[in-house]
C-alpha cells in the first residue's frame, strides 16, 4: 500500500491550486517587467497589478485604492498597529486594545508598542473562544487609537463578533483593525457592512503562494509607511511589486470567495464527522465554541498524551497535523489560546489540531477517525499520566 | 527542528516500554505542568539491573531518551547506572535538537530516582550513593 499523505494543516499554509500556479506562472518569465518602467513592457505589469488589486478589493466589499500589497499577514499585522501607533501619538493617544489570543504577529507587535510606552489592553475571551463586544465597548478611552481584533483564531477556528465590535468602534470613533488570515475565503467578508477599517490577509492560507498578502486600508484613514524606499503601492510601502504573487493572490482570492456558502457546507460537513469521531475517544473535548467556528477547524485536547508525540506518531500514519503543546509551540509554555480559553497546561499539551479544506475527502476522514484512536491506544498506554488519571478517577481502558 | 534517525527510531519502537509488577525501585520525575512525565521501575538482583521498564507522557525527544537511557542500563550494575550521564544518552542517539536537551536531564532523573528508591526500600540513605538527584522543580521552564 501506498503510504497515505493527507494534509490536514490548511491553518498553517496550503497548497497553490493549479488555477493560482497557471495565473502566476507568465509572470515569472514571460510578463517579468517592473511595474514601475515606463515602457509597454513595464506597463503590462502595471495593467496586471491593478487588475490583481481590482479583484482583491472586490472579494472585501472594498475599493481598489484601498488595497496595498504586502508580504503576508505579519507584515499587514505590523503594519496596521505601528502604523495606527505612530498616527495616535501625535495626538496624545497611546492606548490600543486587543484581545489576549490574537496571532503572535499582533501580540508581540503591541508588546513592542508598550515598551516604547504605549498601553494596551487585552481584552480576555471566554471558555468558548469568543471576545465579548462588551468588553470592548468598555475598555475604549478617550485615548485610545486602535482597536484590533482578529476575525477568525487560528487555533481554535473560533469567528469572532466583528460586525458588533465594528458598529461599536465607529460608534466611538475608533480604528478598528482585524487580522482575517484565517477568515478570509472561510467567511464571508464586506468591509463596509462589517465597519471594518483595516483588514491584513495573507495568500498563502488560500492556495496563493508564501511571502504575498495584502492591507486593505478605509480611504481617509492615512497610514504612515512601515517600509520606506520607492514609490509603489502610492508611496506607501516600498520594493518593487512581487506580481507572480500579487497575480496568484487575486486569483486565489477570487477562487475562494466565489462559492463561500458551497465550500462551508461540503468541509464542515467533513469537520463535523472529525469532531464527532474523535470525541467519542474518552477524555476528550472540543476546544472553541462548536458553532462559531470556521469550517475546516477542528482542535481537539486529548488528556493522558502529549501533542508532540501525538503529532510524530500520526504523521508516520501520513496524517499531518498540528498541536498547541509547549514542544511544538518552541516555546516553554503551551498554546497562549488554549491556556486564554482556561485550559489547565496538562490538557493543552495534549491537543491536535486538524486544519481540513476542500481536498479533504469522505474516505480521508474514515483513514483518520480509524487511526487517531489506535495512536491515542498506544500513547496511553505508556502514559504514567494516564495511569494517573485512571487510577484517581476510576477510568478503565485507554480508548 | 530535526530528530536524528536514532531517535526516530526510540520514539517508533521504544525499548522496555512498560511496568513491572514487584518492582525493586520505582522513580517518577517531571510534571504534567511541563508536559513530560517520566516513570522509571527497576528489577534488581544482587547489583546488577536485571530489568527496567519505562512510561513515558511527553514529546518524542522523552520517549526516545527514556527508551535510551533503559537500554543502557539493563544487565548492568547500580554503580555503572549511576555513571550514566544524559550526555551519554544524547551521545547514544547522535544528538538531540538544543530545545529537547532538558528531556535527557529527565531521563538521568528518574533511572536515579528508581535507584534511590530501591535504596530507601533497603533500609538505606540513597543520599550519599545516588547524589543530588536535582528535580525538574528546579528548571526554570515552568516558572
Amino acid at each position: 500500500m501506498d503510504k497515505k499523505f493527507i494534509y490536514c494543516d490548511n491553518a498553517a499554509t496550503t497548497k497553490v491550486s493549479k488555477n493560482v500556479l497557471e495565473a502566476a506562472l507568465p509572470y515569472f518569465t514571460e510578463e517579468y517587467g517592473n511595474a514601475s518602467s515606463i515602457y509597454m513592457f513595464g506597463q503590462n505589469a502595471a495593467k496586471a497589478l491593478l487588475k490583481a488589486r481590482e479583484t482583491v478589493a472586490k472579494a472585501i466589499g472594498a475599493k481598489q485604492h484601498e488595497i496595498f500589497f504586502t508580504s503576508g499577514g505579519s507584515e499587514s499585522d505590523n503594519w496596521a498597529i505601528k502604523g495606527m501607533a505612530l498616527n495616535g501619538a501625535k495626538l496624545g493617544k497611546k492606548h490600543i486594545i486587543t484581545s489576549v489570543f490574537e496571532h503572535h504577529a499582533v501580540l508581540h507587535t503591541c508588546e513592542f508598542l508598550e515598551k516604547q510606552g504605549y498601553e494596551v489592553t487585552y481584552i480576555p475571551v471566554d471558555e468558548k473562544g469568543l471576545v465579548n463586544p462588551e468588553d470592548v465597548k468598555n475598555a475604549i478611552r478617550e485615548d485610545t487609537c486602535l482597536v484590533t481584533i482578529m476575525f477568525a483564531n487560528n487555533e481554535i477556528g473560533t469567528i469572532q463578533p466583528i460586525k458588533e465590535i465594528g458598529d461599536i468602534c465607529k460608534e466611538k470613533k475608533v480604528v478598528f483593525h482585524t487580522d482575517a488570515v484565517q477568515a478570509i475565503g472561510n467567511v464571508e467578508i464586506d468591509v463596509k457592512a462589517l465597519n471594518i477599517d483595516m483588514l491584513s490577509l495573507s495568500g498563502h492560507k488560500i492556495h496563493a503562494p508564501k511571502g504575498v498578502g495584502a492591507l486593505y486600508v478605509r480611504g481617509g484613514i492615512s497610514l504612515p509607511n512601515l517600509i520606506h524606499g520607492g514609490a509603489q503601492e502610492k508611496n506607501k510601502r516600498a520594493g518593487t511589486e512581487n506580481l507572480p504573487g500579487i497575480v496568484g493572490l487575486a486569483q486565489a482570492i477570487s477562487d475562494a470567495t466565489q462559492n463561500i456558502k458551497e465550500k462551508q457546507e461540503k468541509i464542515s460537513k467533513l469537520r463535523d464527522r472529525l469532531i464527532d469521531g474523535i470525541l467519542k475517544i474518552q477524555e476528550t473535548r472540543l476546544n472553541g465554541d462548536r458553532e462559531k467556528r470556521l469550517c475546516g477547524n477542528v482542535n481537539i485536547s486529548i488528556r493522558g498524551v502529549e501533542g508532540e508525540s501525538l503529532l510524530l506518531m500520526l504523521d508516520m500514519f501520513g496524517i499531518l497535523a498540528s498541536s498547541g503543546s509547549a514542544c511544538t509551540s518552541g516555546s516553554l509554555d503551551p498554546s497562549h489560546v488554549l491556556l486564554a480559553i482556561g485550559l489547565p497546561h496538562e490538557i493543552a499539551h495534549g491537543s491536535l489540531r486538524l486544519s481540513i479544506s476542500e481536498e479533504t475527502t469522505d474516505e480521508d476522514v474514515d483513514y483518520i477517525l480509524e487511526t487517531i484512536p489506535k495512536v491515542v491506544d498506544r500513547l496511553r498506554s505508556m502514559s504514567p499520566l494516564w495511569e494517573r488519571i485512571c487510577k484517581n478517577e476510576g477510568i478503565t481502558g485507554t480508548i | 527542528m530535526i530528530y536524528s534517525e536514532k531517535v526516530m527510531d526510540h520514539f517508533t519502537n521504544p525499548r522496555n516500554v512498560g511496568e513491572i509488577a514487584d518492582a525493586d525501585g520505582v522513580g517518577e520525575v517531571g510534571n504534567a505542568k511541563c508536559g513530560d512525565i517520566m516513570k522509571m521501575y527497576l528489577k534488581i538482583e544482587g547489583d546488577v539491573i536485571r530489568d527496567v521498564k519505562f512510561k513515558t507522557f511527553g514529546c518524542g525527544a522523552a520517549i526516545a531518551t527514556s527508551s535510551m537511557a533503559t537500554e543502557l542500563i539493563k544487565g548492568k550494575t547500580i554503580d555503572e547506572a549511576l555513571k550514566l550521564t544524559n550526555k551519554a544518552v544524547v551521545e547514544a542517539l547522535e544528538g538531540l535538537p538544543p530545545a529537547k536537551l532538558h528531556c535527557s536531564v529527565l531521563a538521568e532523573q528518574a533511572m536515579k530516582s528508581a535507584i534511590a528508591d530501591y535504596y530507601k526500600r533497603q533500609g538505606v540513605d540513597p543520599t550519599l550513593i545516588v547524589g543530588d538527584i536535582g528535580n525538574c522543580e528546579e528548571c526554570h521552564g515552568c516558572h
